[in-house]
């Protein structure tokens, strides 16, 4: 069977280095099968992060070569064998050990959020009417996994270190998912501003690309909520007319 | 011994659907609650669920009703579910699907915008409440996010190894965190154990690495019993090819949405095997399946739609008998239904359908398996899929014999009988695991607080730390997959008594290889010791399958004795099998009688079986 060195990054918060393992590469592998043969058989403290094994519940985020990737995504095949497969833990977030970080920080940020609060219910027996069109807006950004490759790629967290100044794209998407929401009255929009840092976002689509879920995070989370907040600072009228539309439902 | 210490109400083990629908309902009776779990927050098993929520909210057909689906569960389960559960199941579910959309879940919708469902196999109308085929995501993503604003305390990562008893009653749990490898003692006046399934047990599985059977063994250790353990549900349809992905699950959702299962020869070989009692609710043609599909009442569903346990059967018949695909399995494509469909409405867009109506399953096979699935036929194969065995609780209140210990989910037992229909998970998830927070709060709001023996977290944690400490032994993982493989060969899908004999002495040596094994390296992050731990309990729920299933000598629902091909209702159709630790610490097993069902339940039955009860239950 053909094999493939894989080079990952051992180590604590402390200290570590890169170290070659080599893997047997079979037909439809991807880097997780290796990281997981490699624990199996030569490293058994091999740390790492993963759930589904099918892209579904975003634990097993890493960088492979250099990308933010979803390792258990990553097909062996469409990577350059002749060279060794580089794995390492995201670098936006405090390392753990070896492919494990720290990404509590993203829970934390996540309570600050204004909650869910829904208008009152528009048939007696308690339930709502909503159109597929409008819940489809929505539900682009519900199909969000909690990966974090996003904030992993933004150079906002990952070069400059905002983490208290600014709430990352997943978490942009996390607001942009409940101001849309057809069935919410929050108005989470003076917070977008002051505490989640909107502005430090430069619209540079690096997170768009790296989303496993296909989310488009810029153009159809942050742009809309940019503009939200450009019309409250710049016209109060508008701002009013939004409040009472919405609570009218 | 070094370790933290966290006192609370009620401890939750497990943050899936039911643990976090516990943890909920317990913090809003107003008692403190902490939430336990082995993954980060939002990543447990449930992430995965994919076809949707069964409820009978009566949208897209308003003839159902909780009796309907009250009946369908019961069939289903061949009759030996725990009938009260099966109708608090049945009766709940709507609320709490509706619940749910209060609490910000954006569900697929109906034309006059109401929560739309889909048709699922054994469900009579369509009952599925769904979004795409990524329902498990928007179930615990919207409890998640609820929940963190109910000053519920989450400690993620943390692995409980032991329960802790004061005069039998449990009062609080040992675990270990996985970044350190530190201990942590919980303190309770109740736990609710919501630790989901077993599926790591099998070679072959959907199941993540988390479905160890902890809260099935946490319970049998703490002297609760366990019943129906023989019933493992085998999906029908995993998939199995490329080999890095087999077991990787395709929903039951592409069969729902018109996926027609065919041999190698091109046949549709589901038309021949129909089982009597599915008869009349089953369509005559091609034509007709596809009407129901399309939600044509006056239609019966298409034969791939039957239960589970039936397709896994056939599939592996066809592939025994030299008629399967190429990599041991069949295929199953949704080019027929596309081409029927294409025809009756101008201008259908086959790519554009699928991508709208199996968005996760589209994505996939492209991604793994280099698969269009909109134009290619798919492989697939049984995987282990679901427990239906499990704690054994009160219908009304989720304790255990225990007291002070509740279940909830799949780890707990009752409501799916021998076997489930697809969908009846979330919903019991919901259902259930808001009964169990409930009723734990209750009961701890009535105790006072009682001590958790030192001694017992004690000898716990040096017990846990025994692989380190051995100079050397063997691999752990190797263990683990050899338990794989032999439950895979000898206690699968197709069971026979000298096989499962083999089984419980192969189980004895693989305990002791458990028992002997050596990891390497520290206490932090460290898979290998984790996966020694792990080893008690596979090898607990293990023995707990295999010992079942020798003693119900009949096949039923998701159990197929080979040497017993047919339903023995006389011996075994009013029993449920029951398993608990002795006082010598050996595995103990009886048959134990079903209470009879009330009459107002029976109706409901009859109403739905042609107007005569079933064997088992006259
Ligand atoms: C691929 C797939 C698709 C499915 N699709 C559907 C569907 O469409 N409809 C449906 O109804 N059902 C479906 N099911 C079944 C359903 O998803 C599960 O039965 C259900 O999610 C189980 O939920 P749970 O809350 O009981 O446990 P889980 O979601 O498995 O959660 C268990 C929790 O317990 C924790 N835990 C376990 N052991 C310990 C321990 N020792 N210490 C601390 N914490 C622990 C875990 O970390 C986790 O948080 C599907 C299953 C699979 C695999
Ligand atoms: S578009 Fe904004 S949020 Fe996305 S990576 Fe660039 S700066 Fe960060
Ligand atoms: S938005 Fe995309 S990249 Fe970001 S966390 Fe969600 S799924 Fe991951
Ligand atoms: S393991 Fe779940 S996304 Fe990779």
């Amino acid at each position: 069977m053909a094999t493939a060195t894989f080079r990952i990054w051992r180590g604590t918060a402390e200290k570590g280095e890169f170290r070659d393992y080599t893997a047997e590469v079979g037909e439809g592998m991807v880097v997780l099968d290796a990281v997981h043969q490699i624990q199996a058989t030569q490293a058994p403290d091999l740390a790492c992060r993963w759930n589904c094994k099918a892209g579904k519940c975003g634990s097993c985020s890493a960088e492979v070569n250099g990308k933010p990737r979803l390792m258990c995504m990553t097909r062996v095949s469409d990577l350059p064998l002749d060279v060794p497969v580089i794995v390492e833990p995201m670098q936006a977030f405090p390392p753990v050990k070896d492919l494990v970080t720290d990404v509590s920080w993203n829970y934390e940020v996540k309570k600050r959020i204004a909650p869910f609060s829904p208008r009152k219910p528009d048939a007696p027996d308690g339930t709502w009417r909503m159109a597929q069109e409008d819940a489809d807006r929505v539900q682009e950004f519900r199909k969000c996994i909690e990966c974090f490759l996003c904030q992993d790629v933004c150079h906002v967290l990952r070069d400059h270190h905002k983490h208290a100044a600014f709430i990352g794209p997943r978490f942009l998407v996390h607001v942009a998912q409940l101001e849309m929401h057809p069935l919410d009255t929050g108005d989470r929009v003076a917070a977008l501003k002051n505490d989640n840092g909107i502005g430090y976002c430069n619209i540079t689509k690096c997170c768009t690309k790296v989303c496993p879920e296909h989310i488009t995070i810029t153009d159809n989370a942050i742009i809309p909520l940019k503009e939200r907040v450009v019309d409250d600072h710049y016209d109060p009228v508008l701002k009013l007319i939004r409040l009472v539309l919405r609570r009218r439902g | 011994m070094d370790h933290q210490t966290h006192e609370h109400d009620v401890i939750v083990i497990g943050a899936g659907g039911a643990g976090l629908r516990a943890a909920i309902e317990a913090s809003a009776a107003g008692v403190s609650v902490g939430l336990v779990c082995k993954s980060l927050l939002g990543k447990a098993h449930t992430v995965m669920a994919e076809g949707g929520i069964a409820a009978a909210l009566a949208n897209v057909d308003d003839r159902d009703n909780w009796k309907v689906h009250f009946a369908d569960t019961m069939r289903g389960g061949q009759y030996v579910n725990n009938w009260r559960m099966a109708q608090l199941h049945a009766q709940e579910a709507p609320a709490r699907v509706n619940e749910l959309e209060a609490w910000g879940a954006v569900f697929d919708r109906t034309p006059d915008g109401r929560i739309l469902q889909r048709n699922f196999g054994g469900h009579k109308y369509p009952r599925l409440a769904h979004v795409g085929d990524r329902t498990g995501l928007e179930l615990i993503r919207t409890l998640q996010d609820h929940g963190i604003h109910k000053g519920i305390a989450v400690y993620m990562e943390r692995t409980v190894v032991r329960l802790l008893l004061d005069a039998g009653r449990v009062t609080g749990a040992l675990a270990y965190d996985r970044e350190r490898g530190r201990f942590t003692v919980f303190k309770a006046k109740a736990v609710i154990l919501a630790c989901g399934g077993v599926g790591k047990a099998y070679k072959i599985t959907s199941n993540s690495w988390e479905c160890t059977g902890d809260g099935h063994t946490l319970a049998y250790d703490a002297g609760a019993e366990l019943i129906d353990m023989e019933f493992v549900q085998f999906h029908p349809t995993g998939m199995i090819w490329p080999p890095s992905v087999r077991g990787i699950l395709v929903t039951e959702g592409v069969r729902g949405e018109g996926g027609v299962l065919r041999n190698k020869d091109g046949h549709r070989f589901m038309f021949g095997d129909i089982p009597d009692s599915y008869k009349p609710q089953t369509a005559a043609d091609e034509e007709e399946g596809f009407r129901y599909v399309l939600g044509d009442k006056e239609a019966r569903r298409p034969p791939e739609l039957l239960t589970r346990d039936h397709v896994a059967r056939c599939i592996v018949r066809e592939a025994r008998e030299g008629r399967g695909s190429p990599h041991g399995g069949v295929f199953l494509e949704l080019q027929t239904f596309a081409e029927w469909f294409g025809r009756r409405v101008k201008g259908f867009k086959a790519e554009l359908h699928w991508k709208k109506k199996l968005p996760s399953m589209h994505h996939q096979f492209k991604e793994l398996g280099g698969l269009d699935i909109t134009k290619e036929p798919m492989e697939v194969g049984p995987t282990t899929h679901y427990m239906m065995g499990g704690v054994r609780v009160d219908s009304d209140t989720q304790m255990s014999r225990v007291p002070g210990l509740f279940a909830c989910g799949e780890c707990a037992a009752g409501i799916n009988g021998a076997n489930r229909l697809g969908g009846n998970s979330l919903s019991d998830l919901l259902v259930l695991g808001k009964l169990a927070g409930e009723h734990a709060a209750r009961y701890a709001k009535d105790r006072p607080a009682a001590g958790v023996p030192a001694d017992q977290a004690e000898a716990a944690a040096r017990r846990a730390l025994e692989p380190f400490d051995r100079p050397a032994g063997e691999n752990p993982f190797q263990v683990m997959f050899d338990l794989q493989d032999m439950m895979q060969d000898l206690v699968g899908i197709v069971r026979k008594e000298d096989e499962m004999v083999r089984a419980l002495d192969g189980l004895e040596k693989l305990k002791a290889r458990a028992a002997a094994c050596h990891v390497a390296g520290n206490r932090e992050y460290n898979p290998g010791w984790h996966t020694a731990l792990d080893l008690h309990n596979l090898l607990t729920v293990s023995e707990g399958i295999t010992r079942a299933a020798l003693v119900r000598k009949e096949s039923r629902g998701a159990q197929f004795r080979d040497d017993y091909p047919a339903k023995n209702t006389k011996e075994f159709g009013r029993v449920n099998t029951v398993v608990w630790r002795g006082p010598d610490g050996s595995m103990h097993i009886r048959l134990e009688p079903i209470p009879p069902m009330p009459d107002e339940l029976k109706d409901a039955i009859r109403a739905e079986a042609g107007g005569t009860l079933p064997e088992e239950l006259r």
